[in-house]
């Protein structure tokens, strides 16, 4: 390694490196790309693969409980004549049983109204950080990630606590007599609908700031001075130069919130039906691992385009910033 | 640029942090009190952390979700920086298209997803679940977080400053350790700390990949959850809590430490 270096030392121009030091350095630099793309490769990649298997084998009493597929143990000619075998009995009893049909349907109904009421609460948090003096900016930033450090689960539970028949909501308004009868919200959509907002709103107001920080407020005051009233002004001016972060905003909420299962779980009761509580119940309660991974093919069809949505924004955002 | 504090701006800064905060500060309140009914004040009482120090299954769920998250956040760390240096630097090789979409896909992935997949992968490959598995699931929803916030770093780093080195004679290595990490090491600290509270807190990927024995915090407090909000949960919340405020806030500090040096250091090669 020393003698490398002394070397260098000596040479400093790339062209003229000894061998040596360009072999390693390929090396290395092919190394920094191998490691997190094989591991990424094998965690994440192939896992899809295998429940794409798994969703068209059949239920069987065993460990794992399903028939094998596609299997190498009976050699190449075992893993052809597999294809034969293969059935999609799962995805057919997926479109015949109405529940989950109705589960994706009801899944993508509730985060499509979710993410639109949390970009109405973010917007205006956003947008008094934006304009903020630059002195709080950074506190103010801090106190809207802090939260998201503290756990997911703890700020659910603490909603329930919240919204209970007799709890502090209700306390609260019977106290000011402003309702005579204590408000059911534990236990249905209302409760899922607060949830993913309290839960996703920092994931929709980073964006949001960071896209209305950029902004050239003088754009406003021009507005203003050739006589355009603030509404105006904000629609025609302000919210489109915000899209990219509005886009991006929606899509961090919209996209996890289809397939949320601890918000409908702890505050959606048993009533509720949403697509991840389905997948986890098949899972979990009925031990049915094709069809659960049948729900997940499908889900995971479902959000491919707002995935390449989201990535083409994300490589986008990269773009710019170099 | 002008900058003003409206009266439209203060308010809705206010009541969205009110939102923001209020249900965590009533769970922090109640974890106090001395009623067994979570919602009525019958006095402040510590009886219930006293409590959580007897309860053997929680103390052994925090103990395994605490090596877990050290484990996890550590190699994950490692592995994000690197995909963070392939995406920020290695602007041209094949297969960047699914290498990119590798890392910003887990970002969003639904949990039960991930959880299900990795699942069955250990399933498929014989390896029994239990610590390990739940160690491995977590780099690999971790990792991405990781490589995010230290490509941001990478993005606005200035190359000069390397190249610079190399032409005095350092070889690469010792200029990424000398010139490149110290630069992105605030990155690389929060992106540490980042994975280790992501850990902490997950629930459905540990639950899908976790195995007997290996019981984590939030799989218990999940369990306890389930049959009924008690002050017992809300006290070990507040002590989850307290763990990762304080956490940040050091971290936080030594970053503003860190910034003013370097700032005093600028200054004085200005003046040097």
């Amino acid at each position: 390694m020393s003698n490398i270096a002394i070397s260098a030392a000596a040479a400093p121009s790339a062209a003229s490196k000894p061998f040596l030091t360009r072999l390693g350095t390929g090396f290395v630099n092919r190394l920094v790309i191998i490691v997190p793309y094989v591991w990424l490769l094998f965690f994440f990649l192939v896992p899809f693969i295998i429940v794409f298997k798994i969703s068209l084998s059949q239920t069987a009493i065993a460990m794992p409980p399903y028939t094998p597929v596609l299997d190498f143990s009976d050699g190449i000619s075992g893993f052809f004549a597999g294809f034969r075998e293969l059935n999609f009995d799962n995805y057919v009893w997926l479109t015949q049983d109405a529940l989950y049909f109705k589960a994706y349907v009801t899944s993508v109904v509730i985060a499509a109204i979710s993410t639109v009421l949390t970009l109405i609460v973010g917007y205006p948090i956003a947008y008094g950080m934006a304009r903020a003096p630059a002195t709080v900016r950074p506190t103010l930033l801090m106190l809207v990630i802090l939260p998201f450090w503290t756990s997911f689960l703890i700020r659910v539970y603490a909603w329930i606590g919240i919204l209970k028949p007799e709890g502090l909501l209700n306390q609260l308004l019977l106290s000011l007599h402003i309702i005579n009868q204590p408000l059911v919200i534990l236990n249905t959509y209302t409760a899922i609908f607060i949830g993913i907002v309290y839960s996703y709103l920092p994931f929709m107001v980073l964006p949001l700031y960071s896209s209305l920080e950029k902004m050239d407020y003088s754009l406003i005051e021009a507005a203003k001075d050739l006589g355009c009233p603030p509404t105006a002004a904000f629609w025609k001016i302000t919210f489109p130069l915000s899209l990219p972060g509005v886009i991006a905003g929606c899509l961090l909420v919209f996209i996890p919130a289809v397939g949320e299962f601890v918000i409908p779980d702890l505050l959606g009761g048993s009533q509720t039906l949403m697509i991840g509580k389905t997948l986890w119940n098949e899972f979990f309660a009925n031990r049915d691992w094709p069809v659960s991974s049948a729900v997940a093919v499908i889900l995971l069809l479902l959000l491919t385009v707002p995935i390449m949505l989201f990535q083409q924004a994300q490589a986008k955002a990269q773009e710019q910033g170099k | 640029m002008n900058t003003t504090w409206s009266r439209f701006n203060v308010t809705s800064i206010v009541l969205g942090f009110a939102f923001l905060y209020l249900p965590i500060v009533l769970l922090i309140v109640f974890s106090f009190n001395e009623s067994k009914l979570v919602t009525v004040w019958g006095g402040f009482s510590t009886k219930w952390y006293v409590s959580l120090f007897h309860n053997q299954g929680l103390m052994d769920a925090t103990w395994v979700t605490a090596r877990v998250g050290v484990i996890s956040a550590t190699v994950a760390t490692v592995l994000g920086t690197l995909a963070a240096l392939t995406l920020t630097r290695y602007t041209r090789f094949r297969g960047r298209v699914l290498f990119s979409g590798m890392v910003f896909a887990p970002l969003v992935m639904p949990e039960v997803i991930t959880g299900l997949s990795l699942l069955l992968l250990f399933v498929a490959v014989g390896l029994d679940r239990g610590f390990f598995t739940v160690t491995l699931a977590h780099i690999t929803l971790t990792m991405c977080f990781v490589a995010v916030v230290v490509q941001s770093r990478l993005v606005s780093f200035d190359r000069s400053l390397e190249e610079a080195a190399m032409d005095l004679g350092a070889t690469p290595a010792k200029t990424f350790f000398q010139i490149t990490l110290p630069v992105i090491m605030p990155a690389i600290v929060s992106g540490w700390m980042l994975a280790f509270t992501l850990s902490l807190d997950d629930l459905v990927i540990a639950s899908f990949t976790s195995g007997p024995g290996a019981t984590t915090l939030p799989m218990k407090i999940y369990s306890q959850v389930r049959l009924g909000v008690t002050p017992e949960i809300n006290a070990a919340c507040t002590i989850l809590i307290a763990v990762v405020a304080v956490g940040v806030i050091i971290a936080s500090i030594a970053n503003k430490r860190r910034e003013v040096q370097r700032q005093l250091d600028e200054q004085a090669a200005q003046r040097g």
